[in-house]
Protein backbone atom coordinates (compact mmCIF):
# COMPACT_ATOMS: atom_id res chain seq x y z
CA UNK A 1 0.00 0.00 0.00
CA UNK A 2 1.36 3.37 -0.87
CA UNK A 3 1.82 6.26 1.48
CA UNK A 4 -0.95 8.11 -0.32
CA UNK A 5 -3.38 5.24 0.36
CA UNK A 6 -2.59 5.37 4.09
CA UNK A 7 -2.84 9.14 4.20
CA UNK A 8 -6.16 9.05 2.36
CA UNK A 9 -7.63 6.53 4.82
CA UNK A 10 -6.49 8.63 7.79
CA UNK A 11 -8.01 11.77 6.30
CA UNK A 12 -11.25 9.87 5.68
CA UNK A 13 -11.40 8.68 9.29
CA UNK A 14 -10.67 12.22 10.45
CA UNK A 15 -13.50 13.60 8.31
CA UNK A 16 -15.86 10.99 9.66
CA UNK A 17 -14.89 11.82 13.27
CA UNK A 18 -15.38 15.52 12.54
CA UNK A 19 -18.84 14.97 11.06
CA UNK A 20 -19.86 12.93 14.13
CA UNK A 21 -18.41 15.53 16.46
CA UNK A 22 -20.17 18.55 14.94
CA UNK A 23 -23.33 16.55 15.40
CA UNK A 24 -24.85 14.97 12.28
CA UNK A 25 -28.07 13.57 13.73
CA UNK A 26 -27.43 10.09 15.17
CA UNK A 27 -24.12 9.48 13.35
CA UNK A 28 -21.72 7.54 15.57
CA UNK A 29 -18.02 8.43 15.35
CA UNK A 30 -15.16 6.01 14.69
CA UNK A 31 -14.54 5.69 18.39
CA UNK A 32 -18.12 4.68 19.18
CA UNK A 33 -18.10 2.18 16.33
CA UNK A 34 -14.83 0.66 17.54
CA UNK A 35 -16.38 0.33 21.00
CA UNK A 36 -19.46 -1.44 19.60
CA UNK A 37 -17.16 -3.66 17.54
CA UNK A 38 -15.33 -4.80 20.68
CA UNK A 39 -18.68 -5.54 22.36
CA UNK A 40 -19.93 -7.58 19.42
CA UNK A 41 -16.70 -9.55 19.33
CA UNK A 42 -16.95 -10.04 23.10
CA UNK A 43 -20.40 -11.64 23.05
CA UNK A 44 -19.55 -13.76 20.02
CA UNK A 45 -22.18 -12.36 17.64
CA UNK A 46 -19.64 -10.80 15.27
CA UNK A 47 -17.79 -14.04 14.70
CA UNK A 48 -20.99 -16.07 14.35
CA UNK A 49 -22.46 -13.58 11.86
CA UNK A 50 -19.28 -13.31 9.84
CA UNK A 51 -18.85 -17.08 9.67
CA UNK A 52 -22.48 -17.58 8.67
CA UNK A 53 -22.13 -15.04 5.85
CA UNK A 54 -18.76 -16.37 4.71
CA UNK A 55 -20.07 -19.90 4.63
CA UNK A 56 -22.90 -18.93 2.32
CA UNK A 57 -20.68 -16.95 0.00
CA UNK A 58 -17.94 -19.54 -0.19
CA UNK A 59 -20.35 -22.42 -0.79
CA UNK A 60 -22.41 -20.56 -3.40
CA UNK A 61 -19.40 -19.11 -5.14
CA UNK A 62 -17.48 -22.41 -5.22
CA UNK A 63 -20.47 -24.33 -6.56
CA UNK A 64 -21.22 -21.61 -9.10
CA UNK A 65 -17.67 -21.45 -10.41
CA UNK A 66 -17.26 -25.23 -10.46
CA UNK A 67 -20.35 -25.58 -12.63
CA UNK A 68 -19.65 -22.48 -14.74
CA UNK A 69 -16.17 -23.37 -15.96
CA UNK A 70 -17.08 -26.74 -17.53
CA UNK A 71 -20.32 -25.27 -18.89
CA UNK A 72 -18.41 -22.36 -20.42
CA UNK A 73 -15.89 -24.73 -21.99
CA UNK A 74 -18.68 -26.85 -23.44
CA UNK A 75 -20.36 -23.77 -24.87
CA UNK A 76 -17.15 -22.52 -26.40
CA UNK A 77 -16.01 -25.85 -27.83
CA UNK A 78 -19.20 -27.55 -29.01
CA UNK A 79 -21.73 -25.85 -31.23
CA UNK A 80 -24.45 -28.12 -29.85
CA UNK A 81 -23.77 -27.18 -26.23
CA UNK A 82 -23.70 -23.52 -27.20
CA UNK A 83 -27.02 -23.79 -28.96
CA UNK A 84 -28.64 -25.53 -25.99
CA UNK A 85 -27.22 -23.45 -23.13
CA UNK A 86 -26.96 -19.99 -24.63
CA UNK A 87 -30.63 -18.99 -24.51
CA UNK A 88 -30.84 -19.77 -20.77
CA UNK A 89 -27.56 -18.11 -19.93
CA UNK A 90 -28.39 -14.98 -21.91
CA UNK A 91 -31.88 -14.79 -20.45
CA UNK A 92 -30.96 -15.29 -16.80
CA UNK A 93 -28.06 -12.91 -17.20
CA UNK A 94 -30.50 -10.05 -17.68
CA UNK A 95 -32.29 -10.83 -14.39
CA UNK A 96 -30.49 -9.54 -11.30
CA UNK A 97 -30.04 -12.59 -9.01
CA UNK A 98 -31.68 -10.54 -6.24
CA UNK A 99 -34.93 -10.54 -8.19
CA UNK A 100 -34.95 -14.34 -7.86
CA UNK A 101 -34.93 -14.18 -4.04
CA UNK A 102 -38.68 -13.91 -3.43
CA UNK A 103 -39.32 -16.86 -5.72
CA UNK A 104 -36.43 -18.85 -4.22
CA UNK A 105 -37.75 -18.30 -0.69
CA UNK A 106 -41.22 -19.45 -1.63
CA UNK A 107 -39.93 -22.54 -3.43
CA UNK A 108 -37.00 -23.48 -1.20
CA UNK A 109 -38.01 -22.27 2.25
CA UNK A 110 -36.28 -19.76 4.48
CA UNK A 111 -33.23 -21.82 5.48
CA UNK A 112 -29.83 -21.81 3.79
CA UNK A 113 -30.87 -23.23 0.41
CA UNK A 114 -32.40 -20.13 -1.24
CA UNK A 115 -29.51 -17.91 -0.14
CA UNK A 116 -26.86 -20.28 -1.39
CA UNK A 117 -28.86 -20.76 -4.56
CA UNK A 118 -28.98 -17.07 -5.49
CA UNK A 119 -25.27 -16.69 -4.72
CA UNK A 120 -24.62 -19.75 -6.86
CA UNK A 121 -26.62 -18.17 -9.66
CA UNK A 122 -24.78 -14.85 -9.40
CA UNK A 123 -21.31 -16.38 -9.57
CA UNK A 124 -22.30 -18.99 -12.14
CA UNK A 125 -23.57 -16.42 -14.63
CA UNK A 126 -20.48 -14.24 -14.32
CA UNK A 127 -18.03 -17.12 -14.76
CA UNK A 128 -19.88 -19.00 -17.48
CA UNK A 129 -19.91 -16.01 -19.80
CA UNK A 130 -16.24 -15.25 -19.12
CA UNK A 131 -15.13 -18.84 -19.74
CA UNK A 132 -17.18 -19.02 -22.92
CA UNK A 133 -15.63 -15.75 -24.14
CA UNK A 134 -12.20 -17.10 -23.26
CA UNK A 135 -12.62 -20.24 -25.34
CA UNK A 136 -14.10 -18.38 -28.29
CA UNK A 137 -11.28 -15.85 -28.37
CA UNK A 138 -8.39 -18.32 -28.30
CA UNK A 139 -6.06 -17.29 -31.13
CA UNK A 140 -6.66 -19.58 -34.08
CA UNK A 141 -2.97 -19.46 -35.01
CA UNK A 142 -2.11 -21.04 -31.65
CA UNK A 143 -4.54 -23.87 -32.33
CA UNK A 144 -3.04 -24.35 -35.80
CA UNK A 145 0.47 -24.25 -34.34
CA UNK A 146 -0.46 -27.06 -31.96
CA UNK A 147 -2.11 -29.07 -34.72
CA UNK A 148 0.90 -28.91 -37.04
CA UNK A 149 3.01 -30.12 -34.12
CA UNK A 150 0.86 -33.24 -34.02
CA UNK A 151 -1.76 -32.31 -31.40
CA UNK A 152 -5.24 -33.80 -31.83
CA UNK A 153 -8.43 -32.18 -30.50
CA UNK A 154 -8.08 -33.45 -26.93
CA UNK A 155 -4.49 -32.23 -26.61
CA UNK A 156 -5.33 -28.90 -28.25
CA UNK A 157 -8.08 -28.47 -25.69
CA UNK A 158 -5.97 -29.36 -22.66
CA UNK A 159 -2.71 -27.73 -23.66
CA UNK A 160 -3.92 -24.70 -25.60
CA UNK A 161 -7.56 -23.83 -24.98
CA UNK A 162 -7.48 -24.23 -21.19
CA UNK A 163 -4.34 -22.18 -20.55
CA UNK A 164 -5.32 -19.55 -23.12
CA UNK A 165 -8.71 -19.00 -21.46
CA UNK A 166 -7.40 -18.89 -17.89
CA UNK A 167 -7.13 -15.07 -17.81
CA UNK A 168 -10.76 -14.78 -18.90
CA UNK A 169 -11.90 -17.28 -16.27
CA UNK A 170 -10.11 -15.41 -13.51
CA UNK A 171 -11.68 -12.13 -14.53
CA UNK A 172 -15.07 -13.87 -14.51
CA UNK A 173 -14.37 -15.22 -11.03
CA UNK A 174 -13.56 -11.75 -9.74
CA UNK A 175 -16.75 -10.32 -11.18
CA UNK A 176 -18.63 -13.34 -9.83
CA UNK A 177 -17.25 -12.94 -6.34
CA UNK A 178 -18.22 -9.27 -6.23
CA UNK A 179 -21.69 -10.13 -7.40
CA UNK A 180 -21.96 -13.07 -4.96
CA UNK A 181 -21.04 -10.89 -2.01
CA UNK A 182 -23.53 -8.19 -2.98
CA UNK A 183 -26.26 -10.78 -3.44
CA UNK A 184 -25.52 -12.39 -0.10
CA UNK A 185 -26.00 -9.25 1.93
CA UNK A 186 -29.26 -8.47 0.18
CA UNK A 187 -30.49 -12.03 0.69
CA UNK A 188 -29.72 -11.80 4.39
CA UNK A 189 -31.53 -8.49 4.69
CA UNK A 190 -34.68 -10.17 3.43
CA UNK A 191 -34.64 -13.43 5.32
CA UNK A 192 -32.07 -14.81 7.72
CA UNK A 193 -31.56 -15.64 11.39
CA UNK A 194 -27.85 -14.93 11.31
CA UNK A 195 -25.28 -13.14 9.19
CA UNK A 196 -23.93 -9.67 8.59
CA UNK A 197 -26.95 -8.55 6.56
CA UNK A 198 -29.34 -9.89 9.20
CA UNK A 199 -27.40 -8.03 11.94
CA UNK A 200 -27.74 -4.76 10.06
CA UNK A 201 -31.43 -5.28 9.64
CA UNK A 202 -31.83 -5.97 13.38
CA UNK A 203 -29.65 -2.99 14.28
CA UNK A 204 -31.87 -0.79 12.12
CA UNK A 205 -34.92 -1.89 14.14
CA UNK A 206 -33.18 -0.97 17.42
CA UNK A 207 -31.62 2.24 16.07
CA UNK A 208 -28.18 0.76 16.75
CA UNK A 209 -26.22 2.71 14.12
CA UNK A 210 -22.83 1.71 15.46
CA UNK A 211 -23.65 -1.96 14.87
CA UNK A 212 -24.68 -1.13 11.30
CA UNK A 213 -21.29 0.48 10.79
CA UNK A 214 -19.54 -2.58 12.21
CA UNK A 215 -21.33 -4.82 9.71
CA UNK A 216 -20.72 -2.47 6.80
CA UNK A 217 -17.03 -2.21 7.51
CA UNK A 218 -16.75 -5.98 7.95
CA UNK A 219 -18.49 -6.56 4.61
CA UNK A 220 -16.21 -4.06 2.88
CA UNK A 221 -13.01 -5.43 4.37
CA UNK A 222 -13.84 -9.08 3.66
CA UNK A 223 -14.91 -8.27 0.10
CA UNK A 224 -11.69 -6.38 -0.46
CA UNK A 225 -9.57 -9.19 0.97
CA UNK A 226 -11.26 -11.83 -1.18
CA UNK A 227 -10.81 -9.69 -4.29
CA UNK A 228 -7.13 -9.16 -3.48
CA UNK A 229 -6.76 -12.92 -3.06
CA UNK A 230 -8.17 -13.56 -6.53
CA UNK A 231 -6.08 -10.73 -7.97
CA UNK A 232 -2.99 -12.32 -6.49
CA UNK A 233 -3.99 -15.65 -8.00
CA UNK A 234 -4.54 -13.97 -11.35
CA UNK A 235 -1.12 -12.34 -11.27
CA UNK A 236 0.43 -15.63 -10.30
CA UNK A 237 -1.32 -17.81 -12.89
CA UNK A 238 -1.31 -15.44 -15.84
CA UNK A 239 2.06 -13.87 -15.38
CA UNK A 240 2.88 -14.94 -18.94
CA UNK A 241 0.48 -12.40 -20.47
CA UNK A 242 1.88 -9.46 -22.36
CA UNK A 243 0.36 -6.53 -20.53
CA UNK A 244 -0.10 -3.37 -22.50
CA UNK B 1 15.38 -40.39 -48.18
CA UNK B 2 12.95 -41.73 -50.77
CA UNK B 3 14.26 -42.34 -54.27
CA UNK B 4 12.54 -44.04 -57.18
CA UNK B 5 14.11 -46.94 -59.00
CA UNK B 6 14.72 -44.70 -61.99
CA UNK B 7 17.39 -42.90 -59.96
CA UNK B 8 15.74 -39.49 -60.12
CA UNK B 9 14.77 -38.27 -56.67
CA UNK B 10 11.04 -38.35 -56.07
CA UNK B 11 9.68 -34.88 -55.35
CA UNK B 12 9.21 -34.35 -51.62
CA UNK B 13 6.31 -31.97 -52.19
CA UNK B 14 4.14 -32.35 -55.24
CA UNK B 15 1.21 -30.08 -56.07
CA UNK B 16 -0.97 -31.62 -58.74
CA UNK B 17 -3.52 -29.36 -60.39
CA UNK B 18 -4.33 -27.83 -57.01
CA UNK B 19 -7.30 -25.50 -57.08
CA UNK B 20 -8.86 -23.53 -54.28
CA UNK B 21 -12.13 -21.73 -54.75
CA UNK B 22 -13.60 -19.64 -51.95
CA UNK B 23 -17.19 -18.48 -51.78
CA UNK B 24 -17.26 -14.73 -51.23
CA UNK B 25 -20.77 -13.31 -50.87
CA UNK B 26 -22.24 -15.98 -53.06
CA UNK B 27 -19.73 -15.59 -55.90
CA UNK B 28 -16.78 -17.90 -56.49
CA UNK B 29 -13.31 -16.50 -55.96
CA UNK B 30 -10.48 -18.60 -57.37
CA UNK B 31 -7.55 -18.17 -54.99
CA UNK B 32 -5.44 -20.91 -56.58
CA UNK B 33 -6.06 -22.07 -60.12
CA UNK B 34 -4.77 -25.50 -61.08
CA UNK B 35 -1.23 -25.19 -59.78
CA UNK B 36 1.25 -27.98 -60.39
CA UNK B 37 4.67 -27.77 -58.79
CA UNK B 38 7.27 -30.32 -57.73
CA UNK B 39 9.74 -29.54 -54.99
CA UNK B 40 12.58 -32.09 -54.76
CA UNK B 41 13.93 -33.35 -51.47
CA UNK B 42 16.10 -30.79 -49.64
CA UNK B 43 15.35 -28.00 -52.03
CA UNK B 44 14.78 -24.48 -50.71
CA UNK B 45 11.95 -22.93 -52.71
CA UNK B 46 10.67 -19.42 -52.14
CA UNK B 47 7.30 -18.23 -53.40
CA UNK B 48 6.74 -14.54 -54.17
CA UNK B 49 3.88 -12.70 -55.73
CA UNK B 50 1.45 -9.81 -55.30
CA UNK B 51 -1.09 -10.02 -52.51
CA UNK B 52 -4.06 -12.15 -53.44
CA UNK B 53 -2.00 -14.47 -55.63
CA UNK B 54 -2.77 -17.38 -53.31
CA UNK B 55 0.77 -18.02 -52.07
CA UNK B 56 -0.29 -18.34 -48.44
CA UNK B 57 -3.26 -20.48 -49.44
CA UNK B 58 -0.89 -22.79 -51.28
CA UNK B 59 1.24 -23.11 -48.17
CA UNK B 60 -1.77 -23.75 -45.92
CA UNK B 61 -2.86 -26.48 -48.31
CA UNK B 62 0.58 -28.08 -48.05
CA UNK B 63 0.34 -27.82 -44.25
CA UNK B 64 -2.99 -29.60 -44.31
CA UNK B 65 -4.72 -26.66 -42.62
CA UNK B 66 -6.82 -26.00 -45.73
CA UNK B 67 -8.40 -28.68 -47.93
CA UNK B 68 -8.12 -27.82 -51.62
CA UNK B 69 -11.35 -27.78 -53.59
CA UNK B 70 -9.61 -29.48 -56.50
CA UNK B 71 -6.46 -31.43 -57.26
CA UNK B 72 -4.13 -33.18 -54.91
CA UNK B 73 -0.99 -32.56 -52.94
CA UNK B 74 1.52 -35.28 -52.10
CA UNK B 75 4.21 -34.98 -49.47
CA UNK B 76 6.73 -37.81 -49.35
CA UNK B 77 4.57 -39.59 -51.92
CA UNK B 78 1.46 -39.64 -49.72
CA UNK B 79 -1.59 -37.43 -50.14
CA UNK B 80 -2.01 -34.76 -47.47
CA UNK B 81 -5.26 -35.03 -45.55
CA UNK B 82 -4.56 -32.90 -42.47
CA UNK B 83 -1.82 -31.33 -40.39
CA UNK B 84 1.05 -33.59 -39.38
CA UNK B 85 4.31 -33.15 -37.48
CA UNK B 86 6.20 -34.30 -40.57
CA UNK B 87 5.35 -30.90 -42.06
CA UNK B 88 6.57 -28.16 -39.76
CA UNK B 89 4.95 -24.74 -40.15
CA UNK B 90 6.37 -21.38 -39.15
CA UNK B 91 3.83 -18.59 -38.99
CA UNK B 92 4.33 -14.88 -39.48
CA UNK B 93 2.74 -14.18 -36.09
CA UNK B 94 5.24 -16.53 -34.36
CA UNK B 95 2.39 -18.44 -32.69
CA UNK B 96 4.46 -19.29 -29.62
CA UNK B 97 2.47 -20.51 -26.62
CA UNK B 98 2.84 -17.45 -24.37
CA UNK B 99 2.44 -19.44 -21.12
CA UNK B 100 5.38 -21.72 -21.94
CA UNK B 101 9.07 -20.90 -21.75
CA UNK B 102 11.26 -21.13 -24.85
CA UNK B 103 12.32 -24.64 -23.83
CA UNK B 104 8.76 -25.81 -23.18
CA UNK B 105 7.64 -24.34 -26.49
CA UNK B 106 10.36 -26.23 -28.32
CA UNK B 107 9.49 -29.41 -26.41
CA UNK B 108 5.75 -29.10 -27.17
CA UNK B 109 5.65 -31.32 -30.25
CA UNK B 110 7.92 -33.91 -28.62
CA UNK B 111 5.67 -34.03 -25.57
CA UNK B 112 2.62 -34.54 -27.78
CA UNK B 113 4.48 -37.41 -29.45
CA UNK B 114 5.18 -38.97 -26.04
CA UNK B 115 8.97 -38.60 -26.18
CA UNK B 116 10.54 -39.24 -22.73
CA UNK B 117 11.50 -36.14 -20.75
CA UNK B 118 15.28 -36.66 -20.90
CA UNK B 119 15.31 -37.12 -24.68
CA UNK B 120 12.95 -34.20 -25.06
CA UNK B 121 15.20 -31.94 -23.10
CA UNK B 122 18.29 -32.98 -25.02
CA UNK B 123 16.64 -32.43 -28.43
CA UNK B 124 15.22 -29.11 -27.34
CA UNK B 125 18.63 -27.98 -26.14
CA UNK B 126 20.19 -28.94 -29.46
CA UNK B 127 17.77 -26.85 -31.51
CA UNK B 128 17.74 -23.95 -29.07
CA UNK B 129 21.52 -23.83 -29.46
CA UNK B 130 21.17 -24.11 -33.23
CA UNK B 131 19.10 -20.93 -33.44
CA UNK B 132 21.24 -19.11 -30.87
CA UNK B 133 18.77 -18.90 -27.98
CA UNK B 134 20.88 -20.82 -25.45
CA UNK B 135 20.77 -18.06 -22.85
CA UNK B 136 17.01 -17.62 -23.18
CA UNK B 137 15.87 -21.23 -22.80
CA UNK B 138 13.93 -20.43 -19.62
CA UNK B 139 12.53 -17.09 -20.75
CA UNK B 140 8.85 -16.51 -21.46
CA UNK B 141 7.96 -15.32 -24.99
CA UNK B 142 6.78 -11.93 -23.71
CA UNK B 143 10.36 -11.07 -22.76
CA UNK B 144 11.73 -11.84 -26.25
CA UNK B 145 12.13 -9.54 -29.26
CA UNK B 146 10.36 -10.38 -32.53
CA UNK B 147 13.50 -11.92 -34.00
CA UNK B 148 14.06 -14.08 -30.93
CA UNK B 149 10.45 -15.23 -30.97
CA UNK B 150 10.84 -16.36 -34.56
CA UNK B 151 14.11 -18.15 -33.70
CA UNK B 152 12.17 -20.02 -31.01
CA UNK B 153 9.45 -20.89 -33.54
CA UNK B 154 12.09 -22.22 -35.93
CA UNK B 155 13.61 -24.36 -33.17
CA UNK B 156 10.13 -25.62 -32.25
CA UNK B 157 9.39 -26.61 -35.84
CA UNK B 158 12.76 -28.34 -36.20
CA UNK B 159 12.44 -30.24 -32.90
CA UNK B 160 9.84 -32.71 -34.17
CA UNK B 161 12.17 -33.59 -37.03
CA UNK B 162 9.88 -32.69 -39.93
CA UNK B 163 10.77 -33.70 -43.48
CA UNK B 164 9.37 -30.44 -44.76
CA UNK B 165 9.40 -26.89 -43.41
CA UNK B 166 6.64 -24.55 -44.53
CA UNK B 167 7.25 -20.91 -43.75
CA UNK B 168 4.55 -18.27 -44.22
CA UNK B 169 6.20 -14.82 -44.42
CA UNK B 170 8.07 -15.65 -41.24
CA UNK B 171 10.16 -12.48 -41.22
CA UNK B 172 7.41 -10.18 -42.48
CA UNK B 173 6.93 -8.47 -39.12
CA UNK B 174 10.63 -7.85 -38.47
CA UNK B 175 12.67 -4.72 -39.15
CA UNK B 176 15.07 -4.76 -42.12
CA UNK B 177 18.24 -5.38 -40.09
CA UNK B 178 16.78 -8.19 -37.99
CA UNK B 179 15.30 -9.68 -41.13
CA UNK B 180 18.73 -9.97 -42.79
CA UNK B 181 20.17 -11.55 -39.67
CA UNK B 182 17.27 -14.00 -39.45
CA UNK B 183 17.82 -15.02 -43.07
CA UNK B 184 21.39 -15.96 -42.20
CA UNK B 185 20.26 -17.81 -39.05
CA UNK B 186 17.74 -19.75 -41.10
CA UNK B 187 20.25 -20.65 -43.83
CA UNK B 188 22.77 -21.68 -41.20
CA UNK B 189 20.24 -23.97 -39.53
CA UNK B 190 19.17 -25.30 -42.94
CA UNK B 191 22.81 -25.91 -43.87
CA UNK B 192 23.25 -28.10 -40.81
CA UNK B 193 19.83 -29.73 -40.79
CA UNK B 194 18.70 -29.90 -44.39
CA UNK B 195 15.00 -30.12 -44.99
CA UNK B 196 12.77 -29.40 -47.91
CA UNK B 197 11.66 -25.81 -47.47
CA UNK B 198 8.79 -23.90 -48.98
CA UNK B 199 9.10 -20.27 -47.98
CA UNK B 200 6.45 -17.67 -48.80
CA UNK B 201 7.49 -14.02 -48.85
CA UNK B 202 6.65 -10.70 -50.48
CA UNK B 203 10.27 -9.54 -50.36
CA UNK B 204 12.12 -10.09 -53.65
CA UNK B 205 15.61 -9.79 -52.07
CA UNK B 206 14.72 -12.35 -49.46
CA UNK B 207 13.28 -14.69 -52.08
CA UNK B 208 16.47 -14.65 -54.15
CA UNK B 209 18.89 -14.75 -51.23
CA UNK B 210 17.42 -17.87 -49.64
CA UNK B 211 16.34 -20.03 -52.54
CA UNK B 212 17.45 -22.68 -54.97
CA UNK B 213 14.41 -21.69 -56.97
CA UNK B 214 12.06 -18.74 -56.85
CA UNK B 215 8.46 -19.35 -57.82
CA UNK B 216 6.79 -16.12 -58.92
CA UNK B 217 3.02 -16.19 -58.76
CA UNK B 218 0.37 -14.03 -60.38
CA UNK B 219 -3.04 -13.07 -59.01
CA UNK B 220 -6.61 -13.38 -60.24
CA UNK B 221 -6.62 -16.25 -60.50
CA UNK B 222 -3.65 -17.35 -58.41
CA UNK B 223 -1.22 -19.22 -60.64
CA UNK B 224 2.47 -19.72 -61.28
CA UNK B 225 3.82 -16.94 -63.47
CA UNK B 226 7.51 -17.82 -63.70
CA UNK B 227 10.12 -19.97 -62.03
CA UNK B 228 13.61 -18.54 -61.65
CA UNK B 229 16.54 -20.86 -60.92
CA UNK B 230 19.01 -19.28 -58.50
CA UNK B 231 22.45 -20.53 -59.53
CA UNK B 232 24.28 -19.07 -56.54
CA UNK B 233 26.25 -21.38 -54.27
CA UNK B 234 25.59 -22.06 -50.59
CA UNK B 235 26.58 -20.94 -48.03
CA UNK B 236 25.20 -17.56 -49.03
CA UNK B 237 27.24 -14.68 -47.75
CA UNK B 238 27.19 -10.91 -47.79
CA UNK B 239 29.55 -11.11 -50.75
CA UNK B 240 26.96 -13.07 -52.69
CA UNK B 241 24.23 -10.67 -51.63
CA UNK B 242 26.25 -7.79 -53.13
CA UNK B 243 27.42 -9.66 -56.23
CA UNK B 244 26.45 -8.70 -59.82
CA UNK B 245 24.87 -12.12 -60.38
CA UNK B 246 22.61 -11.61 -57.35
CA UNK B 247 21.60 -8.22 -58.76
CA UNK B 248 20.74 -9.82 -62.12
CA UNK B 249 18.60 -12.50 -60.52
CA UNK B 250 16.98 -9.91 -58.31
CA UNK B 251 16.10 -7.83 -61.40
CA UNK B 252 14.67 -10.86 -63.10
CA UNK B 253 12.48 -11.78 -60.13
CA UNK B 254 11.53 -8.15 -59.61
CA UNK B 255 10.31 -7.79 -63.18
CA UNK B 256 8.46 -11.07 -63.02
CA UNK B 257 6.77 -9.95 -59.80
CA UNK B 258 5.93 -6.34 -60.54
CA UNK B 259 5.41 -6.33 -64.31
CA UNK B 260 2.94 -9.07 -64.90
CA UNK B 261 0.60 -9.13 -67.90
CA UNK B 262 -2.84 -8.18 -66.67
CA UNK B 263 -5.10 -11.13 -67.23
CA UNK B 264 -8.19 -9.88 -65.50
CA UNK B 265 -10.50 -12.22 -67.31
CA UNK B 266 -12.57 -12.65 -64.15
CA UNK B 267 -14.86 -9.95 -62.84
CA UNK B 268 -13.32 -8.39 -59.74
Amino acid sequence: MSLFNVASVLVGLGGWALLAWIGVQGLPGPYAVAGRFVELIGDGTWLADTLASLRRVVLGFALGTLCAVPAGFLMGWYRLARGLLEPYVQFFRTIPPLAIIPLAIVLMGIDETPKIFVIFLASFLASVIATFQGVVSVDNTLINAARVLGAKDRVVFIRVVIPASTPFILVGMRVGLGSAWATLVAAELIAAQQGLGYRMQQAQLFYDLAAIFVSLITIGVIGLLMDRGLLWMERHLTDWQERR
Amino acid sequence: MTATTTGRPEPEISFREVTQVFQVKGTDFTAVDGISLDIPNREFVTVVGPSGCGKSTLLNIAAGLVQPTGGQILVGGRPVSGPSPERGVIFQAYALFPWLTVRKNVEFGLKVAGVPAAVRRERARHFIDLVGLTDFADALPKTLSGGMKQRCAIARAYAVNPKVLLMDEPFGALDALTRVRMQDTLLEAWGKEQRTVMFVTHDVDEAVYLANRVVVMAARPGRIHRIVEVDLPYPRTEQIRLSPRFAELRNEVWHATYHQPQLDAEPA
